[in-house]
């Protein structure tokens, strides 16, 4: 009988946490959620054969691409500012779609190249985040989240995942960017623009970068280079996010339409870019 | 005559052979969503087409998930239908798990989920969710067939010209007029 009632005992609270702990399965809590595979002979020949404009300009899946995204540091921080439009072939899907993924309040993400790929890694980024935020009690470091992006990506390497995402966000060390993309490149740095328009973005940020600028002029100077760029690259364009990543967070800034602002600009005089050069000394030999 | 006897095995082939797996289908068709302050819109024509065969003209592709949700499709119609089947299937274990219906936003999600676990076989659907939200507002998502969604006031898929849109709010008879408008001019030109 005293068996029995032992059997039950075991199951009421004081055995209860423990028994989650016992119950708790690592290898569950970190598996990549599991993915259908086509039932033929090369999957990932299949994938291509479908979804890869380059490999096959007919191919039926045309799924969301191109972007202008940026993210530099600054004095006060980190800004991040990107364009909102989403493109399928040629056409244009959606001009408000949102390309700074929220992974928690001191920690973003940004969306270039597959949006669904980047979407759906970045909201599995922020669980293991959180995962680790508990299990730790402490934030996760920029580092070490880019890093956990990093090696899911590395898992898929060759299988046709396609992402350049900047991973960025305020954690012990101070800001931090990481320029995280679907091959398995991750770069630390200071400044980086990933996409179709970044050519134009990193023009327009590398002349009139100065780490010293106040909050609001840096964040004037993501919000240009990403009109600019929208300008030049027809994959970019929509509305233009910027955000401030402060040591207390992340700050939305709100977003301007591309085409406002583009009358706007329109009637300000030019920024200054070369007119304080002074004229080069040559020596000519003759 | 032992017919397995027919093939000559030891001949050689005579011209190359592709093989290839092509399981898609594109049955077209529209589907349209609009949004309003309190209510959802939703609307689909039900003709099923391959090129230019009609292999019906009653095979509805917007399905109702629950009270608050409907899901339209276009594309491949035979994954439209599994992905429905599969979403019911989720929303019925939900409700046993939780007791209590899946809200709109959650359902979002979801669908998200659902299409993105197919990333390497993805459905050929390209889908609209509308419904009403817990707090009894009129809410709309379009999705890719990978799975990446946002929340749109008004969005059609299959061949509808929405340039030049112009955003207003207006009232429910309002908008069913312009839907009905919107698939009476999308039939007399589109195929």
């Amino acid at each position: 009988m005293d068996s029995i009632v032992n059997k039950f005992k075991r199951s009421t609270s004081t055995w209860g946490d423990h028994n989650m702990l016992v119950n708790f399965d690592v290898t569950k809590e970190f598996s990549l959620p599991s993915f259908d595979i086509p039932p033929c002979h090369n999957p990932i020949e299949f994938l291509k054969h479908n979804t890869d404009e380059k490999s096959n300009a007919e191919c039926r899946i045309k799924f969301k691409h191109g972007t202008t995204t940026l993210a530099f540091k600054f004095q006060g921080g980190i800004i991040v500012s990107v364009d909102s439009r989403a493109t399928a072939g040629s056409v244009i899907v959606t001009q408000n779609i949102r390309k700074i993924i929220e992974i928690n309040p001191y920690l973003l993400g940004t969306m270039a190249g597959g949006a669904a790929d980047c979407t759906f890694w970045e909201r599995e980024l922020g669980r293991r985040c959180r995962l680790y935020e508990l299990r730790n009690k402490e934030r996760i470091s920029v580092s070490a989240a880019s890093k956990l992006l990093g090696n899911i990506v590395y898992s898929f390497k060759g299988m046709g995942l396609s992402m350049g995402t900047m991973v960025v966000g305020w954690d012990k060390t101070g800001p931090n960017i990481y320029y995280v993309d679907a091959d398995g490149t991750r770069l630390k740095g200071d400044l980086f623009s990933v996409g179709s328009g970044s050519p134009f973005a990193y023009g327009v940020l590398d002349s009139a970068y100065d780490f010293d600028m106040s909050a609001h002029d840096a964040a004037e100077l993501g919000r240009r280079a990403v009109y600019h760029a929208a300008h030049r690259d027809a994959a970019s364009g929509g509305n233009i996010h910027v955000y401030h990543v402060k040591q207390s967070g992340w700050e939305n800034l709100g977003f301007r339409d591309f085409d406002d602002l583009h009358w706007e600009y329109q009637d300000q005089p030019k920024p200054s870019i070369i007119g304080d050069v002074q004229p080069m000394m040559l020596n000519i030999q003759d | 005559m032992n017919p397995v006897a027919l093939y000559n095995h030891d001949a050689p082939i005579s011209a190359a052979q592709q093989h290839q797996f092509d399981p898609y289908e594109m049955n077209g068709g529209s589907s349209l969503v609009i949004k309003g302050a309190d209510y959802c819109l939703i609307a689909s024509d039900t003709r099923q087409s391959d090129g230019y065969k009609i292999n019906s003209r009653y095979v509805p592709k917007a399905f109702k998930l629950t009270e608050t949700a409907v899901l339209a499709t276009s594309g491949f119609s035979a994954d439209g239908l599994a992905l429905f089947k599969k979403l019911s299937q989720n929303l019925e274990w939900y409700k046993h798990a939780h007791d209590k219906v899946m809200s709109t936003p959650a359902i979002a999600q979801m669908l998200s989920n659902t299409l993105y676990y197919k990333r390497f076989f993805p459905y050929y659907t390209f889908c609209l969710l509308g419904g009403i939200d817990e707090q009894g507002r009129g809410v709309s998502y379009s999705y890719d067939p990978l799975g990446s969604y946002g929340a749109e006031p008004y969005k059609s898929v299959g061949h509808k010209n929405q340039q030049g849109v112009q955003r207003t709010d207006m009232s429910l008879d309002t908008a069913i007029s312009i839907a009905k408008d919107a698939f009476t001019s999308a039939s007399e030109r589109d195929i």
